[in-house]
């Protein structure tokens, strides 16, 4: 796969390093900040060929910039009808008045040039309107087909400054495309940007694919196969496209990840039918055993220190959530509820495991704290399961299926999301029906 | 101070997200709601049915589940047939519970089926979880119907 190489530096003028500001889950307050995105101006029009004069950047690229931030939920933006001041000199010297006679309370403004090594070269401010100064300034240069980049570079850019936390939007995911009839199904792992856009499909359909997961750098995937009707775990390197089996016991190996520095993959064994946890380390190919228990133990996920595993288990009669150290000592259930829980995954920042829970026939997505206290259930619906973090921790996807009348009408799988508040739960925009969704890391990065 | 608003963005509305925990119990995998109609069915040879069915979350035999196999082991002892079981669950649970959950169902027929002497060399296992249902459909019945052990010839 194509990589491109940015040359990235800040304006240090005006900006004031002081004025971050968090976001605080403790407070209530569900009022989106009101933004104007406005259009870009274009610097050296005679420059731009007919071909990236096609790609209209001085419109899509504030207008990706425009759906990122409001996907968030913590940007309204404004109606670009209602900008009144022309964009190069919303740039260069903005009239706060007429962005605050609209309601803006913050303003981005950007300028376009290709640059005499016929590169896209990207400037944007981002500008404080109540207190009439800029926040932030950036630069970008990039090959023009990769404006779509810059623009979430950009949107992660204007998020960190303002909520004092590191953006999303310049992520991909990674998940089980679907179609066909639901007793004859048809899998292919897919690759998108975490807009939707850039849909790739990473292998052919002809064999079942299940539960992809990134590599901590988002390189490498993890993923279980069914080639050659051996249910197995996989290793692809995304960029060369070669792929290996690295689950290859006498039985069906399944529910892989990373861990944390990358170097191993946890996953389930299942031998003569009883599944438990092993480890293998992708240099040495050491395999190691970290439950020994008659029950089913699987769904492994290591905290982002690497010094805990959370993984499912039905030990106690019925599958519920366990903690143990990454050595496989000192296994303790977590989960304490009423039903089952499932799919345990640790938040990037530690202090959350996410879960399935199924409770009188419905299916909840929720997050509890790592000893099982303080549960907090996000959203309910006839099937969801499979969450995964968004790099920052601020947000949960996971696949959504709907209930199947005869012969298989009305079945359909969809990628949502949620904030971890439980405010904002959106439908993904994928090609087709989808399933088993993972975040990268944060590319840029 | 401006942006106060994104500040305080938050957590309000979650309290009504919370469902409280509630003393009521769940009743987990009714033991008795195996399937045990003969729809679905198929036969390995005249009067050899080709499939168990379990209850939820479960993997244990039940008499009518040994009766069918009891046939097949006969049947698999005479002939030398090769087969594969394939284990399966409903679609009401998470993937990879499932998968574990049908390698436990197929492992259950296999383990019966060597107790009734059919040779190790001719049984293989493999489990589809839950993504081969043999009936698409999201009712009570289709699940029961999904919850299966099927013994199928060998490639």
């Amino acid at each position: 796969m194509k990589r491109i190489i940015f040359l990235i530096f800040y304006f240090t003028f005006f900006t004031n390093a002081n004025a971050v500001v968090t976001i605080d889950i403790t407070r209530g307050n569900l009022e989106p900040l009101p933004a104007a995105i406005s259009n870009f101006y274009i610097d050296n029009p005679e420059k731009f060929s007919e071909s990236i004069k096609k790609l209209n950047l001085d419109k899509n690229l504030p207008k990706v910039i425009t759906e990122n931030l409001k996907r968030s939920g913590l940007f309204y933006v404004l109606d670009p009808k209602s900008y009144i001041q022309d964009p190069k000199l919303s740039h260069l010297k903005p009239r706060f008045e007429d962005w605050a006679l609209i309601k803006a309370q913050i303003m981005v403004s950007g300028k376009l040039k290709i640059d005499e090594k016929n590169r896209l070269r990207v400037e944007f401010r981002l500008w404080d309107v109540v207190s009439a100064k800029e926040m932030e300034g950036l630069a970008l240069f990039a090959t023009p087909s990769s404006w779509r980049r810059i623009a979430h570079i950009i949107s992660d850019k204007i998020y960190q400054r303002l909520t004092g936390e590191e953006g999303y939007f310049d992520t991909r995911i990674i998940y089980v495309a679907e179609s066909g009839p639901k007793d004859q199904r048809v899998k292919k792992l897919a690759i998108m940007d975490q807009d939707g856009d850039n849909n790739k499909y990473l292998t052919l359909g002809n064999e079942l694919v299940l539960t992809p997961r990134f590599s901590p750098n988002s390189k490498m995937v993890t993923y279980m196969s069914y080639f050659k009707n051996l249910p197995r775990v996989y290793l692809l390197n995304i960029e060369t496209g070669i792929q290996e089996v690295v689950g290859d016991f006498p039985g069906m190996t399944f529910a892989p990840r990373f861990s944390p520095d990358g170097k191993k993959i946890i996953m389930s064994f299942s031998r003569d039918g009883n599944s438990d946890i092993y480890t293998m380390d992708l240099n040495t190919r050491v395999v190691d055993q970290l439950t020994n228990h008659p029950a089913i133990d699987t769904s492994p996920s290591y905290s982002p220190d690497g010094k805990y595993i959370a993984f499912n288990s039905d030990r106690n009669g019925q599958q519920q959530i366990y903690v143990m150290r990454s050595n496989g000592k000192g296994v303790t259930r977590i989960s304490k509820g009423n039903g089952l829980y499932g799919t345990p995954v640790w938040s990037p920042r530690g202090d959350l495991i996410a879960f399935t829970k199924i409770y009188k026939e419905k299916f909840y997505i929720g997050v509890m704290r790592t000893d099982g206290t303080g549960e907090r259930l996000l959203t309910e619906n006839f099937y969801q399961e499979a969450p995964s973090w968004s790099p920052n921790g601020r947000v949960l996807i996971y696949y959504r299926e709907t209930a199947a009348g005869a012969g298989g009408r009305g079945a359909s799988a969809k990628l949502w999301s949620i904030d971890i508040t439980g405010y904002n739960e959106i439908k993904l925009k994928t090609q087709t029906d989808a399933s088993d969704p993972n975040w990268s890391s944060l590319l840029s990065k | 101070m401006i942006l106060k608003n994104i500040k305080n963005l938050a957590l309000v509305l979650v309290l009504g997200f919370l469902v409280s925990a509630c003393a009521t119990s769940q009743k987990i995998g009714n033991k008795e709601d195996y399937y045990t109609g003969t729809d679905t069915v198929k036969f390995l040879a005249a009067g050899v049915p080709d499939r168990v069915f379990f209850a939820t979350n479960r993997s244990t035999l039940h008499s009518g589940a040994k009766a069918t196999l009891d046939k097949q082991a006969a049947y698999l002892i005479s002939s030398k047939l090769k087969v594969v079981i394939e284990g399966h669950a409903d679609e009401r649970g998470t993937r990879e519970y499932n998968l574990a959950l049908g390698s436990r169902r197929a492992n259950a027929v296999r383990d019966y089926l060597l107790s009734k002497g059919v040779p190790k060399a001719q049984l293989k296992t493999i489990s589809y979880g839950k993504e081969r249902p043999v009936n698409p459909k999201s009712d009570r019945l289709a699940w029961s119907q999904n919850r299966r052990a099927v013994t199928v010839k060998a490639n």
